[in-house]
């Protein structure tokens, strides 16, 4: 990847038909998506939907069945490419923050900068430090991961990923493992991040924040995207049955959908038959628009 | 059967299991007692000491040769750790590769060097010189026990390490290669600092394994300077005819393994701590 293609406004990340299996099951199902320069994209749908499996690879962590992605004009897929140097633009943020345990905060920020990017010790440092200082947690410098708290955990995880200079920071439900009250710590620095113009490719359950930073909100349901597009309009005027029935579920979790429980109610108690009342798969087929 | 079980209870008193299992310990503390009053009325105590711990033959074991020996068994011991650590971490590597005839080769010499007895290992090893002539491993006799000893550690400790390797989460190597990180740098500083951190209880083990498979390499033909502690005891002990000095040189070899266990259930306390 080269600074020249990647002008603001120009497509970083593209991606066509993606395919990934894992033996059986058809985890995605062709999917086609663009990542512009200085976009922040957020994928929302309920868990099995593949959209970790997208974002993973994204970045080569899974190696996608077929279809083709293009990080900055570069075949990722390709067994030519080196997966190395679109890696190292390219941060990633995972549900577990995965910090390194045995090294202080500081050594998690600078052991890939010394060893991939071979800056000095104190270049790296100087760059780490400036990255602390951004996610707010720049006394933390000298501890190690086990003192600190989930929310800290992966803000260290951001400042980590961010002293890579990379150019799209991939996020893989970064609030899932966090206790509620520490969801606000990480939520503020990635809005932070987005207003100084990171290109952002966010997994996530945080609606309120999906609406709020994202320019574009894809939702995925059963390994395809069923909806794209402004947040106000996925998100608060869904068109399709299963963006509503899915964002009904995430927004107000004690509402009772009559139907729904009749028809789970059903196909607990009284067998398939009664339950093909309520469900008509091949009705709501229709309605896809992915694939 | 409702009803017969409550016209049972007030007849067939039945003890609570906790009363019960009281009374158990109590019945083996007696047992213990009895057996060690029997031994000590009827054990010949004179002849005990005059077998195995002559005063005159501690002395004489003391000062004869055995700092020499302790020393030999100590640096025969470290030199094939090292080597056992190093050779174990290659294999351990090798078993997990992703290209199989390095994990065949692995496979074979693991299971080959744990199969088999080690002194068996080293009497082949002291027939080695009429296979290859000229064969010559320097440092001797050093050289020689340790690649023995080495070679037989490595086969263990290759699956200690290749455990520790495994029980690194995959998140850690997902980690450090989304940071661009190459496959090799990535299990270098990320993966085996983890591993031999969770593996330093089991590792210290097989140390003090190795300090006692050390009493083994007699068999390589070693020259008197060369004696660890048991042979060195052995020795002494068949030629006064008294079995004194081969208990002093089993009591040094608890020198060494004491502090190692201790060691062991220290670290372990500290990892259950950090959990």
């Amino acid at each position: 990847m080269t600074a020249s293609s990647t002008r603001t406004g120009a497509a970083i990340v593209e991606v066509t038909d993606l395919h990934k299996s894992f033996g059986s099951n058809h985890v995605l199902q062709g999917l086609n998506a663009t990542i512009k320069q200085g976009e922040v994209v957020c994928v929302i749908g309920p868990s099995g939907s593949g959209k970790s499996t997208f974002l993973r690879c994204i970045n080569l962590l899974e190696e996608p069945t077929s279809g083709s992605i293009k990080v900055g004009g570069d075949e990722v897929t390709d067994p030519d490419c080196d997966i190395d140097a679109i890696r190292r633009n390219m941060g990633m943020v995972f549900q577990q923050f995965n910090l390194f345990p045995h090294l202080s905060v500081l050594g998690n920020c600078t052991m890939a900068q010394m060893t991939v990017l071979k800056r000095s010790k104190a270049e790296a440092e100087a760059k780490a430090r400036e990255n602390l200082e951004k996610v707010g947690l720049s006394e933390k410098a000298d501890a190690y991961p086990a003192q600190l708290s989930g929310g800290q955990q992966q803000r260290v995880a951001i400042a980590r990923a961010l002293s890579m200079d990379p150019k799209l920071m991939l996020f893989d439900e970064p609030t899932s493992a966090l206790d509620p009250e520490l969801v606000g710590d990480v939520l503020s620095v990635m809005r932070r991040l987005a207003n100084d113009g990171m290109t952002m490719f966010v997994v996530t359950h945080e609606m309120a924040f999906a609406r709020e930073v994202a320019d574009r909100v894809i939702f995925m349901d059963g390994g395809v995207i069923v909806e794209e597009g402004d947040p106000e309009q996925v998100i608060g005027d869904p068109q399709e049955e299963r963006t509503k029935t899915f964002l009904q579920r995430v927004l107000d979790p004690t509402h009772v959908d009559a139907g729904a429980e009749d028809a789970a109610y059903a196909k607990r108690h009284v067998g398939e038959v009664a339950a093909d009342n309520f469900v008509k798969p091949a009705d709501t087929h229709g309605h896809y628009s992915g694939g | 059967m409702s009803t017969t079980i409550t016209e049972e209870a007030p007849t067939k008193k039945k003890l609570s299991p906790r009363k019960r299992a009281q009374r158990i310990r109590w019945a083996q503390y007696a047992l213990l007692a009895i057996v060690l009053v029997v031994f000590a009325l009827t054990a010949n105590w004179e002849q005990i000491q005059s077998a195995f711990f002559r005063t005159d033959m501690i002395k004489l074991t003391l000062t004869e040769g055995l700092p020499n020996a302790l020393k030999n068994t100590i640096i025969y011991t470290a030199g094939a750790f090292v080597i056992g650590l190093i050779l174990g971490t290659i294999l351990a590597l090798m078993r997990l590769s992703s290209v199989a005839p390095y994990r065949w080769i692995a496979s074979t010499w693991i299971e080959f060097f744990r199969g088999l007895p080690a002194i068996v290992v080293f009497i082949a090893f002291s027939l080695l010189p009429l296979a290859f002539e000229g064969l010559l491993i320097p440092f001797d006799p050093y050289g020689t026990v340790w690649v023995a000893l080495g070679l037989v550690a490595s086969a263990y400790m290759a699956e200690t390490i290749r455990a520790g390797i495994q029980a690194v989460p995959k998140g850690q190597i997902e980690a450090a290669r989304s940071l661009g990180m190459p496959s090799g740098a990535a299990t270098r500083k990320i993966v085996l600092p983890q591993a031999f951190r969770i593996i330093t209880p089991p590792l210290t083990n097989e140390v003090i394994l190795l300090v006692k498979d050390s009493s083994l390499v007699y068999v390589l033909g070693l020259s008197a300077s060369g004696y660890e502690l048991t042979k060195y005891g052995r020795d002494l002990s068949s030629s006064n005819v008294n079995l004194t000095p081969l208990v002093v040189a089993g009591f040094c070899y608890l020198i060494i393994t004491l502090p190692l266990s201790y060691l062991v259930r220290r670290m372990e306390a500290r990892q259950k701590k950090e959990r």
